[in-house]
């Protein structure tokens, strides 16, 4: 029964229906819906509403234009498949040199980006990010360790993986520029956790990430994590970016 | 190999104040100013200046409190008497530089935020260096230099390093090659200025004195337009570095033995302040080298005072007036960490990490099967002089492919003129022809980063590389399972006689 709740749920969510989910699951066209064994999941918080109007929607970028970071964070949550990575991931491993030449602003060449997202990781990661033959990630949540993004400047980092479909990486630590970077260009929202989830949670788990409460969930697992407030990033934030923030701020004119 | 660690820790003050330490924060003087050692501290707010809007008679240099060239320079680039760690702030940049990989898509949000037909801040402010991917067969990368070609005369920039004859780099008169070299050898790099650029080993500048780091697309498109960026104040981790340099270390030794210290986070949000009579003695290029990894433990940037080598190797380069700032005496550092220099011993960097360091010596046991010399890290006129001094005093054969991969035109001319000492007039390109290493290539980032798949010297198997390079993370040179480790260009060459990782101390007597 609370597996099937929580499968609906999240098939739910795919659909970018307002109403409530249904308990009959729904095939979304686009995505690949893993199959849910009989799991013991744990039941859901009471705190954490089912609420589908309040979460973003996972459907993959239906235009070529970078999704804008939600200004108004304190609704704001993010649900679904998390892939997890290690320490120090560099940009590198996020989007291998060899695809620099692809222009991000480019609307084609953008989504080629998000194709090639985390290629570069060792083949010590059994489970690949993007499945051969597949342009998308079925993984809206990257889940990292220390450090992450360090290396490379590449804006074409946190661009590809906002392109594959991740909406949020949370991660224990990240390197500075990748942070400005995620800002800069709304990709993807770049979340703090307190302690090493990584450690935490598996690729595959469903979670949810609750900014305005600071807090993600496992369902998978049912266990609740802490998250840390956005800090200085958050007025660029919420401003919907740096150049809306300087727009807003006076410091260029309006468009 | 002695260091201390320690946050704060109390320090021991050598050296006796130098020269009247002015309070006010733009004293212009051509000594470094030592910090006497206090404990650090933390309540850096303590004796605040007035606030600005206030125009209060009392608004003189005295009553400000003491700030690191770091925060100095920031406080001078935003218009602001004072700042503290933490701060955001609004900076004027100075320069601005972009290539080939980064360009094309930070033009690109700049025409989209700011219209088809906006026009720069400054055509002067403004470098474009295409030197990433340059000599390759690939498409979009000589479309990619074409759209900076393109945007260069729409804007009418003054500084566009262009290169058409991809075949011949010799025929293009205006291509420098690798960004951070040529910024400096151009002329670009001064004391107490800002200069940011889309790549992250834009912190190579701070050599000169300067604010200089890496930034991406969209806040390059933001700096195109408004000649501004918005940037956070970051505490300054000091280190210290005295002692004469022994004859078989270089400034790659010394950076990477900080990185393994402090790990590749261990700088993240921070300024490195790198002082000592050890960094006093170092040259522009190997103080360049110092800087260059900074970004490798994560620093914002990295920064070491002009003195009389700054004001030496600036004479022929430019006549753009520049201004100097130094650390106030006074200035807290969140941190500070002290080399004996004479102790330490040459390293490596082993695969997959920049800071996974290790004794040379003690890695003679892996045997390698390539090695690479270039970059803006270890591909300048005095890396391959370092180099070519190795293979000089050993007058053997290399036992591996030894690549050469001069980072600019420049470089590529002074390796086929300069004479090594001792060697009765050879150049340095007679010596390694000699070391039967391969020929010079044309300049470029080439196989640093890997690149297109045609990259000269681009790891295409899975091969052990010994390499002046900054990074060593997987598939950094082309195969994902290929062994980086980084080295001084002694030790790379070292190295390559033996074809195993070899201390240069078996050859430099």
């Amino acid at each position: 029964m609370a597996a099937s709740l929580s499968q609906a749920l999240y098939l739910a969510t795919f659909t970018s229906s307002a109403s409530k989910p249904s308990a009959s699951p729904i095939s979304p066209p686009s995505i690949k819906v893993p199959t849910f064994s009989p799991l013991t999941v744990q039941p859901l918080s009471s705190a954490f509403t089912p609420n589908v109007a309040h979460v973003i929607t996972l459907t993959p970028h239906a235009t070529s234009t970078p999704s804008s970071i939600p200004s108004d964070t304190s609704t704001t949550t993010f649900h679904g498949l998390c892939y997890v990575v290690g320490d120090n991931i560099d940009t590198d491993q996020i989007i291998p040199a060899e695809y620099l030449t692809l222009v991000p602003s480019n609307p084609a060449e953008y989504e080629k980006l998000g194709s090639y997202a985390l290629i570069g990781l060792p083949s010590s990661y059994a489970t690949r990010f993007i499945e051969p033959n597949e342009t998308k990630t079925k993984y809206s949540i990257l889940i990292g360790g220390a450090n992450f993004g360090c290396g490379s400047s590449r804006e074409h980092a946190p661009v590809a993986l906002g392109a594959a479909g991740v909406k949020a990486v949370v991660a224990e630590s990240y390197a500075r520029i990748f942070f400005r970077n995620s800002v800069a260009t709304g990709e993807v929202y770049p979340v703090e956790s307190e302690v090493r989830i990584c450690e935490e949670c598996k690729t595959g788990d469903v979670v949810t990430i609750e900014l305005g409460e600071s807090r993600l969930i496992n369902h998978t697992t049912g266990k609740e994590y802490k998250l840390k407030p956005i800090g200085d990033a958050g007025p660029v934030i919420e401003a919907g970016g740096i150049f809306a923030y300087a727009r807003k701020t006076g410091m260029i004119p309006s468009q | 190999m002695a260091s201390s660690v320690g946050f704060p820790h109390p320090m021991f003050c050598l050296f006796n104040n130098k020269k009247d330490l002015s309070p006010s924060a733009f004293a212009s003087t051509s000594q470094t100013i030592y910090k006497c050692k206090k404990p650090v501290s933390k309540n850096i707010g303590m004796v605040m200046a007035p606030q600005q809007s206030e125009h209060k008679p009392a608004t003189t240099g005295s009553v400000k409190s003491p700030m690191t060239m770091t925060e100095k320079i920031l406080a001078r680039a935003s218009e602001k008497p004072q700042l503290r760690p933490g701060d955001n702030v609004w900076v004027n940049v100075d320069v601005f530089m972009t290539n080939d990989i980064s360009g094309p898509g930070s033009i690109g949000i700049f025409k989209k935020e700011f219209g088809e037909d906006a026009k720069l801040w400054d055509r002067e402010k403004i470098v474009v260096i295409p030197d990433h991917y340059i000599f390759t067969s690939d498409e979009r990368a000589n479309r990619n230099v074409d759209i900076l070609r393109e945007f260069s005369m729409e804007q009418n920039i003054k500084y566009f390093y262009d290169i058409k004859d991809l075949s011949n780099f010799k025929a293009n008169p205006n291509y420098k090659g690798v960004c951070h070299v040529a910024l400096a050898q151009e002329g670009h790099c001064r004391p107490g200025e800002v200069l940011l650029g889309t790549d992250s080993h834009t912190c190579t500048a701070g050599a000169f004195g300067q604010f200089a780091t890496g930034i991406g697309n969209t806040e390059a498109g933001f700096v195109l337009g408004t000649g501004k960026l918005l940037l956070k104040v970051p505490q300054t981790l000091r280190f210290v570095m005295d002692g004469e340099m022994p004859h078989y270390l270089l400034a790659k030794d010394l950076i990477l033995q900080i990185i393994g210290e402090i790990s590749v986070a261990g700088a993240t949000y921070k300024s490195m302040e790198f002082i000592g009579t050890t960094v006093e003695s170092l040259s522009m290029e190997e103080r360049m080298t110092l800087c260059n990894m900074v970004i490798e433990a994560g620093g914002k940037n990295g920064v070491v005072s002009t003195d009389s080598t700054t004001f030496k190797y600036l004479e022929d380069k430019t006549s753009v007036p520049y201004e100097p700032l130094y650390s106030d005496a006074q200035a807290s550092f969140l941190s500070e960490f002290r080399f004996a220099v004479s102790k330490l011993e040459p390293l490596v960097a082993k695969p997959h990490s920049p800071d996974n360091r290790a004794l040379a010596r003690e890695c003679k046991d892996i045997k390698i099967d390539r090695v690479y010399i270039g970059s803006c890290t270890g591909g300048k006129t005095e890396d391959f002089l370092a180099a070519a001094k190795v293979f000089l005093a050993s007058g053997r054969k290399v036992k591996v492919p030894t690549f050469l991969v001069p980072a600019t035109q420049k470089v590529w001319m002074d390796i086929y003129t300069v004479t090594v000492p001792g060697s009765g007039g050879k150049t340095c390109s007679q010596i390694f022809e000699e070391a039967g290493c391969d020929t010079p290539a044309s300049p470029s980032c080439a196989a640093c980063m890997g690149g297109p798949k045609d990259t000269y010297a681009r790891m295409n198997e899975a091969q052990v590389c010994v390499s002046t390079t900054n990074r060593n993370f997987p598939g950094r040179m082309g195969h994902k399972e290929g062994q980086i480790y980084l080295a001084s260009p002694y030790t790379a060459a070292a190295s390559a006689l033996t074809g195993y990782i070899t201390d240069p101390r078996e050859f430099l007597q």
